[in-house]
């Protein structure tokens, strides 16, 4: 047996569970005196005793939580340039909003006439995002992006059903689409049918066309794609559905590089939602709250999510009220959305302004473009033309020497550095999908790629060190594999004195 | 780990799709299907197969179940139109053997086949390799 160093000794201490930080009988905090009559305890068959809780002090919780968070990768410590999820820094202003009082504080169920603030705030929002669209009307009911997307694909189904054209059942959707897409479109009650890319990433124009037929319900596109390209064909594609009688979906996951120049309402979109906490640049997090928008155009309009915020005038005076369009799809949750996020994002909106807006997509795919030109000579390109916001190269030549991108991936945490997507988009081979996003300074931007070639000569001299990595983070390389397979979700007891297995 | 430090190698007595999967006649007239070493190479560690229960029809090169690796879940399709008449239930409780022994103990699906025909649209080893080598 060989003596532990002080790091492992550490470590074991640090990680251990808070249930295994329980000590019988100690309690974290003083409960005042009784001042009100004592009350029976609930009937003996309601009162179970096989769920144990932690016993700690409120200094040990606050320990445990602080160093957990300390061994976390966020925003806040890292740069993180997960692609499609744009890791953006979010402006603490945005928190001093959503904490005033008078938002903070605001009660679903309270009458309007009380909340006409947070109602003008929700109702500028709205007015805000057809504006950054070029759509006609928004809804801010949806809780999170995919959300949002069914929102939209429920329009598109209820549109069709209002014309008697239910037998529409086709949704079509490339081959380069997040995952949620074809999930959403199938909810709803469609048919899902993948449309190639053709090689320049852009939509196969004639595999569409043969797709766009009497059933044909609409079609799901991200714009830019995931493979962080500018459809070239994106008019052409929006006619060609509209011909065949489909609608067009505009996933905004990507909204980042548009923002302030491409308003997609004028491409020919019928629909969109926007992440908010992507573009909008609010918190991710812990999954969330996030929020998911839907923004469209006129023929969509009668039939957006409850509720929409109304803008009346009445003896000179702004009223506003929550409504229900004529033929609305419903509601998407309980009350009005994730308020506070909301906040969040009109506070982004307010600071930056039309012209800081535009600058948002300028910087962001500025960003994408000097990543793409300083690793080209090194990192597979698979689509060679100017990227976006994000920028999607293959580990593919890495490949070669035994190292994949999951190797890559796992030693940029030694860099400090959050990893990129990977392996997706899934039709491209070893993808390391990276999205720097505005907020980042040339000088990390630089740190990030010397971090990536140095990976790149690691691949060539010392592949073995890549496929044992991470080696500098408080846990080395996880056994993924064997975490799906036999998944190890609650604490239990331990035999008594044993250590928990898996450590 | 997913067979990273092995050769990959493509049996000459069995018969290839394009979607990575390959078929082996047996003398009873049962076919046994499985993916290839291409593929489990590709997918990485396999963590979970979901493939058609006994008794269902199969279409050549329609869809028969998924494969869920730690990086993607991919489409698993039939090389040919037949009935399933045993699943290969060690690999359904230990995918990794799908990478380890992918031609034999990974064997993922027994089927009656229907038309053998459907063989002459399929691809020899060597029609295979050469076709993942244009991919690679």
């Amino acid at each position: 047996m060989t003596t532990p160093t002080p790091r492992d000794t550490f470590l074991a201490h640090a990680r251990r569970l808070l249930m295994e930080r329980s000590t019988p009988g100690r309690i974290g905090a003083s409960i005042p005196d009784l001042d009100v009559p004592p009350q029976e305890p609930p009937p003996a068959h309601l009162v179970r005793d096989d769920l144990p809780l932690p016993e700690v002090s409120e200094g040990e919780v606050v320990r445990y939580f602080s160093t957990l968070s300390q061994m976390n990768f966020s925003m806040d410590t890292h740069f993180y340039p997960l692609g499609s999820c744009t890791m953006k820094y979010n402006p603490k202003v945005n928190e001093e909003g959503a904490s005033l009082p008078g938002f903070a504080g605001l009660h679903p169920l309270q009458p309007e006439e009380t909340a006409q603030g947070a109602l003008k705030l929700m109702w500028r929002l709205q007015t805000y995002l057809c504006e950054v669209t070029g759509m006609a009307g928004c809804s801010l009911a949806p809780l999170a992006g995919a959300h949002g997307e069914l929102a939209g694909v429920l329009m598109i189904r209820a549109y069709h059903l209002s014309r008697g054209e239910g037998h529409r059942k086709v949704m079509l959707i490339p081959d380069s689409a997040h995952g949620t897409n074809p999930a959403s479109a199938a909810m709803a009650g469609f048919r899902v049918v993948s449309i190639p890319s053709d090689k320049e990433g852009n939509t196969d124009l004639s595999a569409l066309r043969e797709a766009c037929g009497p059933d044909l319900a609409g079609f799901m596109i991200t714009l830019p794609s995931t493979l962080g390209l500018f459809d070239r064909h994106i008019v052409e594609v929006c006619e060609m559905v509209h011909r065949a009688g489909g609608l067009v979906y505009g996933d905004g996951a990507n909204m980042n590089a548009l923002l302030g120049r491409v308003k997609i309402g004028h491409l020919g979109f019928d629909v969109c939602h926007l992440n908010l906490h992507k573009t909008f640049s609010t918190p991710h997090g812990g999954g969330g709250p996030g929020a998911g928008p839907v923004c469209v155009g006129e023929r969509l309009l009668p039939f957006l999510p409850t509720p929409v915020v109304r803008r009346q005038v009445i003896d000179g005076k702004e009223v506003f009220t929550l409504a229900r369009p004529p033929q609305s799809i419903g509601r998407m949750g309980a009350f009005h959305g994730n308020f506070g996020v909301l906040v969040r994002a009109y506070a982004y909106i307010r600071a930056l302004g039309a012209p800081g807006l535009r600058q948002v997509s300028q910087d962001a795919v500025l960003a994408g473009n000097y990543i793409l030109a300083r690793l080209q000579d090194l990192y597979h390109l698979p689509y060679p033309r100017r990227c976006m916001h994000e920028v999607v190269l293959s580990a593919r030549r890495q490949r070669a020497r035994g190292v994949k991108a999951l190797d890559i991936a796992k030693r940029l945490l030694d860099f400090g550095i959050h990893p990129p997507t990977m392996y997706f988009p899934l039709i491209v081979d070893e993808a390391l999908m990276i999205e720097p996003t505005e907020t980042e300074g040339k000088e990390t931007l630089d740190y990030f790629i010397e971090a990536m070639r140095q990976i790149a000569r690691e691949a060539e001299e010392t592949p073995e060190v890549l496929r044992s990595a991470p080696h500098f983070t408080p846990v080395g390389r996880l056994d993924e594999a064997r975490a799906a397979r036999q998944p190890d979700l609650r604490w239990k007891p331990m035999p008594s004195g044993g250590v928990a297995p898996g450590g | 780990m997913a067979g990273m430090e092995r050769k990959p190698y493509y049996p000459p007595d069995l018969r290839y799709t394009r979607e990575h999967e390959w078929v082996r006649l047996l003398e009873d007239g049962t076919a046994l299907v499985g993916i290839t070493f291409f593929a489990q190479d590709q997918l990485g560690d396999v963590v979970f197969l979901n493939l058609p229960p006994p008794g269902t029809r199969l279409t050549h090169m329609g869809k028969m179940g998924e494969v869920e690796s730690v990086k993607a879940v991919s489409d698993l399709f039939s090389p040919l139109s037949g009935e399933v008449v045993e699943v290969n239930r060690e690999a359904v409780e230990h995918p990794e053997v799908v990478n380890a022994d992918p031609y034999g103990r990974g064997w993922l699906v027994k089927l009656r086949p229907s038309n053998l025909q459907e063989m002459d649209a399929l691809l020899t080893a060597q029609e295979y390799e050469a076709y993942i080598a244009g991919k690679g």
